[in-house]
């Protein structure tokens, strides 16, 4: 589904992504880890098309794509979702209207009529039922006033609603309680199928009790340096990165 | 909501094109260029005019000649020729059409494709049903279409063009003309009281509340002509009127100057909330063309309890001078000012409000938010001012400018003015630039960078635009859109 090869990425002028290559099949979980600043966030931000982080050498294939050949929102068409370390707050836009603009214009892009209000509150009430947020935070201004777990959660039901092929998910298990966290993993298995594909950004392998990834990969200054089941994300934990690298 | 979906759609229509950009094809009569009073004589002559108010022309003309051209707002223009402007055009017509079947079909092809929204259409088509809002369309210089008036008549209210008003309700019109902003007021408004074309008379009477809102399309067709609206609107005791205005432009090379005045009254209880979309030419990419605004807009609240709100959304013209204020005379009156403004490319603006505190336990609102994109300049220029004798007065002002472009400016200007210590006066103001992680989040969820904008700007109006009517609100939403079109990069 997803296949990178020799991956450079410059962000302000400096090399971040020094020569990466991964690729994820159809129904696989990978899961990268690593320390801050060893590039990962800007690997997710790369794949969803931010446009200041220039690519200067390798490829991103994406269901036989050119991936680097798509804008961004071309790319949500086409099934990529980024669930964000950060999640941007958006004052004055209700969280519904983002929403439902977000999934119209998804199915716009694939040739599908837009959603009528109606048909789409249920939609939403059903999925953030099932994230447990309330109502009033869909009604809220996206992400404005949301607590850490909150904009996380949010960020979930976003993608339960766009249903992406490929899901790459940004820290989105930081700053969360356990409680929380159970949720947000619940909502990745169900996102979990045999055509599409996960790729968890982490540094703590907490999440990984939860969702049983297929691969594991050791990401460090720019760099996949070394990849395996899911008893490598134990193995770091228990003796750290130096060691494994 | 699903404005930036609409947006979109919008923004493809436009494929880069000022949508407006058409002219008409109706024979015009004009007056010889430039101003004089043989000029003036003619329009009011061509208008039928009684001689009180040919004289209150002149009058005003003379004033006007002894007046300088303001140039202390943070706009800077070619000099305007004033030689060189036709100052009347009319469409050449025998007879007034007495129904919408009689009127130019060219100039009803020209309101289709204005898009003057469905609702007025509906109502236009005489669907049955179609909620009611009467047009009266100011086509170039003369007031062509009327509709509803009678139905508005047997209400008590008064809607027609002033030229008309000045016909047949004379003394209502001598009455209230000239009071909210006389004719010495500042140049602008000197050259309107001397040349205005026509315009719209509004009076509700005593405890009416209007069973329709109010619309008027301004547009300006003749090259080369002088845009010169008059509007007045007087609220009698205990009544309400909502009025909408709403214009939109041909494309032009060269500026066009419009210099309107709109003179609001309200007495005791009475409200008026005064609604504008303004999307005159904006002039092209490279600066070149658009009109010239310079518009004064006044509210004298007289009585006691009453209201005045203003609302705009100001997203054309190549060089803005407005400043929407309210005259609070009347004890415990209230004024409000809700405005967005969106300049882009080379466009300047310079627009803002005042509100003067004169009666006791006044109040007043000033909520502004500019957009400057592309290498636009956006001011917001504002003044509060309490007078000794007024107790109790509260103000509450913010100013919020939005930066879309790092070679664009935004400008606050805010004077305040307290004459007695018992005000209580607040001004806050945040100048913040579109961030790239708003963009990119918005794009990572599948927005392309036009709707992504639009939103973005939209969530930054929103207390703004929860201000205009719902049928407007819509149109506005989709002209930020529209406006900010190319202003990404």
């Amino acid at each position: 589904m997803l296949k990178i090869t020799d991956l450079h990425v410059h962000v302000d002028g400096t090399e971040i992504i020094k020569g990466l290559n991964l690729e994820v099949k159809a129904g696989e979980v990978h899961a990268i880890m690593g320390l801050n600043g060893a590039g990962k966030s800007t690997l997710a931000n790369t794949i969803a098309g931010r446009d200041d982080y220039v690519v200067s050498k390798g490829s991103i294939s994406y269901q036989n794509k050119n991936l680097l050949d798509l804008e961004p929102h071309e790319r949500v068409g086409e099934g990529i979702f980024l669930g964000f370390q950060y999640p941007v707050e958006i004052p004055g836009v209700s969280n519904l209207n983002f929403m439902r603009t977000a999934l119209n214009g998804v199915r716009k892009y694939n040739g599908l009529e837009a959603m009528s209000a109606a048909e789409f509150m249920k939609l939403v009430r059903t999925k953030a039922g099932d994230l447990k947020m309330s109502l009033d935070m869909l009604k809220r201004f996206v992400n404005v006033g949301f607590s850490g777990g909150e904009k996380k959660r949010n960020e979930m039901v976003q993608m339960a609603l766009l249903n992406p092929k490929l899901a790459i998910l940004d820290e989105t298990d930081s700053g969360l309680d356990i409680d929380a966290l159970k949720i947000v993993a619940e909502g990745i298995n169900a996102q979990r199928r045999d055509d599409t594909a996960v790729l968890l950004i982490t540094h703590y392998q907490r999440l990984l009790d939860y969702v049983q990834p297929d691969v594991v990969h050791v990401m460090i200054d720019g760099k996949i340096i070394k990849s395996g089941g899911k008893e490598l994300a134990l193995e770091l934990e228990e003796k750290g990165y130096a060691a494994v690298a | 909501m699903v404005a930036t979906v609409e947006t979109k759609q919008q923004v493809e229509e436009m494929a880069g094109e000022y949508k407006y950009g058409f002219t008409t094809d109706v024979e015009m009569e004009m007056a010889p260029k430039g101003l004089s009073e043989e000029v003036i004589r003619f329009i009011s002559a061509k208008k039928d005019e009684p001689e009180w108010m040919l004289n209150w022309r002149l009058k005003a003309y003379r004033a006007w000649l002894k007046m300088e051209e303001p140039d202390w707002a943070k706009v800077d223009y070619e000099k305007i020729d004033y030689n060189d402007i036709y100052f009347y055009a009319a469409p050449k017509s025998q007879d007034k059409p007495k129904s919408l079947d009689e009127v130019d079909p060219e100039l009803l092809r020209m309101y289709e494709k204005l898009g003057i929204p469905l609702r007025e259409q509906e109502v236009l088509a005489g669907v049955e049903g179609a909620a009611r809002v009467a047009v009266d369309a100011v086509f170039d210089s003369v007031s062509v279409a009327t509709t509803f008036r009678e139905e508005l008549l047997k209400a008590g209210v008064i809607f027609m063009s002033i030229s008309e008003a000045v016909k047949e309700y004379p003394d209502l019109v001598k009455k209230h003309l000239g009071t909210v902003v006389p004719q010495r007021d500042n140049f602008f408004a000197a050259l309107n009281c001397a040349v205005f074309s026509d315009g719209t008379f509004v009076y509700i009477p005593k405890g009416v509340r209007c069973p329709m809102e109010l619309s008027t399309y301004f547009r300006i067709n003749a090259e080369n002509t002088g845009q010169f609206e008059r509007t007045l609107i007087v609220a009698d005791e205990g009544s309400y009127v909502s009025y909408l205005e709403g214009c939109t432009a041909p494309m032009r090379d060269e500026n066009q100057l419009h210099a309107a005045v709109v003179e609001l009254i309200t007495l005791d209880d009475a409200e008026i909330k005064y609604s504008t979309v303004q999307n005159w030419y904006p002039g092209d990419k490279d600066g070149k063309g658009g009109i010239y605004n310079f518009v004064t807009k006044r509210a004298l609240c007289k009585g006691k309890n009453s209201k005045v709100s203003w609302t705009q959304v100001e997203t054309g013209s190549a060089v803005t001078w407005k400043y929407p204020s309210c005259v609070l005379a009347g004890d415990n009156s209230v004024g409000e000012f809700y405005s967005v403004a969106v300049t882009n490319n080379y466009q300047q603006a310079d627009t803002g409000t005042k509100m003067i505190h004169m009666g006791k336990n006044t109040r007043s609102t000033i909520i502004s938010k500019g957009i400057s994109a592309g290498k636009s300049h956006n001011t917001y220029r504002g003044l509060v001012k309490v007078l000794p004798g007024a107790d109790g007065v509260r103000n509450f002002t913010q100013c919020d400018s939005l930066l879309v472009s790092s070679e664009s400016g935004a400008h606050t200007v805010p004077y305040i003015e307290v004459k007695n210590p018992s005000a209580q006066i607040e001004h806050e103001a945040t100048t913040s630039k579109i961030s790239a992680d708003q963009m990119f989040y918005c794009r990572a969820r599948g927005l392309d960078e036009e709707e992504a904008i639009a939103m973005i700007v939209n969530g930054f109006c929103k207390e703004v635009m929860q201000h205009l009517p719902m049928e407007f609100a819509v149109e506005a939403q989709k002209l930020l859109g529209i406006s900010l079109e190319g202003s990404v990069g």
